[in-house]
């Protein structure tokens, strides 16, 4: 496959930008083989060449793991690939003389810090609710004491995956939290070792996923469609499960 | 190059290495009795920074924070869940024997010590082994989904370097899961008020006052503004050093800035050269890459490696007959065969490379070929076990690894050294400790695969918890404010720094210089050495430091978020780092695991140490800007394991 040439429309926000817009800019002899974020910093190296501020964005890994990359691309979360982060994605994916546009996630509660890149603290803020097990360091019983059946395991793994990049807020047009949060209520809702605190953690994590500005869940699935690790949103039907159990039982209160 | 080796000054410092008394297996019982601790109730009144949420670091806060301390958290990324740990695929090593196939702490302790050849603490390695067992307890009951058998009992794969089956592991993503667990700790403690976490903050500088680390310059990374941290006690977290390479299996964010700085405030840098290289990732496809992908080790539990017998054989691999196939792992090490130490498999793939057998258009690379496995075991099997580690496979090279082997190829994985501490895991800047692969401590001058994840979470969890009290209980640390001189001081060189960076004003690309300097440093200071070639990278660093400084472009301003300037930065300390790198390549006149001299080798070319000269830890004492810094010693003792000739034949 040949070199392309394409064409960027890159929202650009802070400094000269102001309030942000979109900007075009020229990627010329982009290689099949590059990554979509090679492909940036390649893009980056000739404006940081010509003493311009680079297009600023969020990565790490480089490997689909960290959830740290985060852009939109043709206004899919991630881009064109299922079951993929952007920085997973190729450029062997688009044609020469492609326009393609990229955005940062677009949601309240992810505001955006500067051209691609957000805030995602509220992420955090709702595992220090309760997506947590308690117990202090030192204190557990031996690794084997509790034999979990295999296919428990594999089911938590399955929520475990989540990156927390948050894809699946992005993609909602609610902005709802609820696949994040549901992975996490059930990862640790299907071992034993999070059934103490199950009904205290569904109901802590709802409560803040709503003051934190994120919206309903309303069935539309989309967060799953983009999710690059394909959690299923059945796991938003066990958060609902664990959250009206805490309810009717009074549990965790 | 010409003209005389360039000889260090040699340091005469006594390194205090405070191993305790007593026979290896009582030795950290007896320090834990030994150490002073710190009431409950006064454990608030301190304050302790934490710099890093990778194992280390994030294990470290939420013990801490458990404790009681008063806790301040740092890391690059904007959550602390994102540190490079969470790219870890392959597993965690422990000594539970739950497979009863003869594994304990003493076979642990052992394996270690000899896959590090000889060149790690002993005493340190073997509280490593015994602390491995707790590791696995606390991770399942925080949760950590491990791979399980049908009795539901936990799962066991073998790693390198080991004929047990000792490792624990989460699908391909060990490292994502045993993190997750440590970052759900740490941020109940942030929920609980005793860690406060600083994400997008870069620590520039470590504030030494009337001695002892009181404390650290960061930069908001989203603001730009340069703020001072003030504590009884700084930990550095900070991962490796392998970015200095350029192209490495690390996260793109992973740097040396942090020990960099610290080293240039008078804690010692231990076996700079000890340097990994891992021999199973992605080759490299055109120099617009950013970085190397792993293809973890555990693909050697079922994969094959192999080359064609013939030089220049362009044949794709389904047209080479089996009999013109070398598995020349297996050949040359038939009780080990594929599952080598990393040294020895990277080492041999180079070999088969330069001698023309490599295979892929640039004849750098190997197979690693799954069509026996698939056979035996059945596709599905093998995608249970390695699934996702295929599918990116594929991603990156459009080739599927079920229907034609794999090429790999050895790259720059891992740091072995890093800042010197002694048995407490303290800096020779007292008051500064440093976990996880930051320090140097455990792994001598090679790591066995699954061994990091072990080494992070035993010093965040277990060690630095135990020995920090004692250092708080006993040190005299009066208050110092944010206006004390040393901090002062402290950010004017930060500021001064980014200033430089930021006025120059040049057309060269940060990125363009450490494309070089990663190249010369691979080719140079990579898997083989040789006293020329360490000279020449001797020779061109300052060079293509002068160039740096001269030429660099840094648009933009310091007062916003700049990635770019971040970059910068570390690129600088790269420039300085390489150097020491190769110092400590030259003068390091043996071979010892990573650390390969051409030099020096047996006649069928193994790694050949000099024991007698070199069983030491080199421990590098800055010396001012433009001196040759100094080369102090660690004498290494071994009394419970013998060295030997490393064999794995
Ligand atoms: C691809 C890959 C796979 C691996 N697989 C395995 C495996 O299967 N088994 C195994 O045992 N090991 C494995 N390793 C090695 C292992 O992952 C690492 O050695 C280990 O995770 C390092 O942990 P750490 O806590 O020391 O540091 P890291 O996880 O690297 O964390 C460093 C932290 O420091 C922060 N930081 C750095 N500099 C600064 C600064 N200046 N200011 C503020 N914060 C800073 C970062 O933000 C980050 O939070 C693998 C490594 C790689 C690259
Ligand atoms: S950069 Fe880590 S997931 Fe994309």
């Amino acid at each position: 496959m040949a070199n392309m040439n394409l064409t960027l429309q890159v929202w650009r926000q802070g400094g000269s930008f102001g309030d942000g817009r979109m900007v075009p800019y020229d990627a010329a002899d982009v290689s099949p083989d590059m990554s979509f974020l090679e492909m940036l910093d390649v893009v980056n190296e000739r404006l940081i060449a010509a003493g311009e501020p680079p297009i600023v964005f969020d990565s790490d890994c480089r490997e689909g793991i960290c959830g740290m990359c985060s852009l939109v691309v043709n206004g899919v979360p991630h881009g064109p690939d299922r079951g993929s982060t952007v920085c997973q994605l190729h450029m062997r994916r688009f044609k020469d003389g492609d326009t393609i546009t990229i955005e940062p996630w677009r949601a309240a509660a992810f505001p955006v810090r500067r051209d691609l890149v957000v805030d995602r603290g509220a992420f955090d803020r709702l595992i220090a609710s309760g997506g947590y097990v308690s117990v202090n360091t030192g204190s557990a019983p031996d690794g084997n004491a509790i034999p979990i059946p295999k296919d428990l395991a594999e089911a938590a793994m399955d929520a475990a995956a989540c990156i927390g990049c948050g894809a699946c807020v992005a993609a909602c047009k609610n902005a709802s939290a609820s696949l994040f949060v549901g992975a996490k209520v059930s990862q640790l809702a299907l071992l034993p070792q999070g059934h103490p605190e199950r009904a205290a953690r569904a109901r802590a994590m709802v409560a803040l996923m709503d003051n934190l500005g994120f919206g309903n869940c309303s069935n539309e699935a989309e967060c799953e469609a983009v999710c690059p690790k394909e959690i299923s949103i059945a796991t938003i039907a066990r958060m609902r499960r664990e959250y009206i159990r805490a309810l009717v039982t009074g549990a965790g209160r | 190059m010409n003209g005389a080796p360039r000889i260090a000054p040699a340091g005469t410092r006594q390194l205090e290495a405070r191993i305790p008394s007593g026979p290896i297996p009582e030795k950290w019982d007896r320090c834990k009795f030994d150490s002073k601790l710190v009431n409950p109730a006064n454990r608030r009144k301190f304050t302790v920074i934490i710099v890093g949420t990778g194992l280390a670091g994030g294990a470290a806060a939420a013990t801490l924070g458990e404790a009681g301390y008063h806790v301040l958290s740092f890391c690059i990324q904007d959550s602390p869940r994102r540190a490079h740990s969470i790219a870890a695929q392959g597993g965690i090593n422990a000594a539970k024997n739950y497979r009863n196939d003869g594994d304990s702490v003493t076979r642990l302790f052992y394996d270690t010590v000899k896959g590090g050849d000889y060149r790690a603490r002993e005493a340190n390695v073997h509280r490593l082994a015994e602390v491995s067992v707790s590791i696995i307890d606390q991770c399942v009951a925080q949760g950590v989904p491990f791979a399980r058998e049908y009795g539901g009992l936990l799962d066991n794969r073998s790693f390198g370097g080991a004929q047990v089956s000792r490792t624990f592991y989460a699908r391909g993503q060990t490292g994502q899961q045993l993190l997750l667990g440590a970052y759900q700790a740490m941020m109940r403690q942030v929920g609980a008020g005793t860690v406060k976490m600083f994400p997008r903050y870069e620590m520039l500088d470590v504030v030494v006052v009337d001695g002892r680390a009181r404390g650290i310059i960061a930069r908001n990374l989203v603001t730009g503004t340069i703020e001072r941290f003030q504590a009884d006690a700084v930990l550095l977290a900070t991962g490796g050093y392998g970015n200095a390479y350029f192209l490495s299996t690390n996260a793109v964010n992973s740097n040396a800035t942090a020990i960099w700085r610290a080293y240039k405030r008078g804690a010692l840098f231990a076996n700079p050269c000890f340097t990994q290289i891992h021999p199973t990732c992605i080759p490299v496809s055109g120099d617009h890459q950013s970085k190397l992908t792993l293809m973890s080790e555990s693909l050697r539990n079922d994969g094959r490696v192999w080359v064609p017998h013939a030089a220049g054989d362009r044949r794709p691999a389904a047209q080479i007959p089996e009999g013109e196939r070398d598995y020349y792992l297996e050949r040359r090490y038939p009780a080990f065969g594929n599952l080598v130490p990393r040294d020895v498999a990277s080492r041999a793939a180079k070999a088969v490379c330069d001698e023309g057998r490599g295979v892929g258009e640039t004849g750098l690379s190997v197979y690693l070929d799954f069509a026996e496995s698939i056979g035996r075991l059945g596709e599905d099997v093998i995608r249970e076990r390695y699934g996702n580690l295929f599918q990116m496979y594929e991603k990156i090279t459009d080739e599927n690894p079920y229907k034609a082997p794999m090429r790999i190829y050895p790259a720059i994985h891992y740091t072995m050294g890093g800042l010197w501490v002694d048995y407490n895991l303290m800096s020779t800047i007292p008051g500064l400790f440093v976990l996880g692969e930051a320090n140097f401590s455990d792994h001598g001058a090679n790591r066995l695969g699954a061994s990091a994840l072990m080494q992070g979470l035993a010093d965040g969890y277990f060690v630095a918890p135990a020995t920090l009290p004692n250092y708080l209980a006993g040190a005299s640390l009066p208050k110092v404010g944010a206006d004390h001189d040393a901090f002062r001081e402290a950010e004017a060189s930060v500021t001064k720094k980014i200033d430089r960076l930021l006025s120059v004003k040049g057309r060269t690309t940060p990125r363009e210089i450490h494309r070089t300097l990663g190249k010369l440093l691979w080719d140079n200071v990579g898997m083989g050495r040789t006293e020329p070639k360490l000279n020449d990278a001797l020779a061109r660093i300052p060079h293509l430091r002068e160039e740096f400084w001269a030429t660099v472009s840094v648009p933009g301003s310091g007062a916003e978020m700049s990635q770019v300037l971040e970059y910068a930065g570390r690129v600088a300390d790269y420039l300085e780092l390489g150097e020491l790198i190769a110092l400590d390549a030259l003068e390091r006149r043996e071979s010892c695991g990573g650390h390969f001299r051409e030099e020096y080798q047996t006649p069928d070319n193994e790694a050949l140490r000099d024991d007698e000269s070199f069983t030491h830890v080199a421990a590098w004492e800055y010396a001012g800007d433009g001196a040759l810094p100094v080369r102090n010693v660690e004498p290494l003792a071994f009394e419970s394991v013998k060295p030997s000739q490393r064999s794995y034949k």
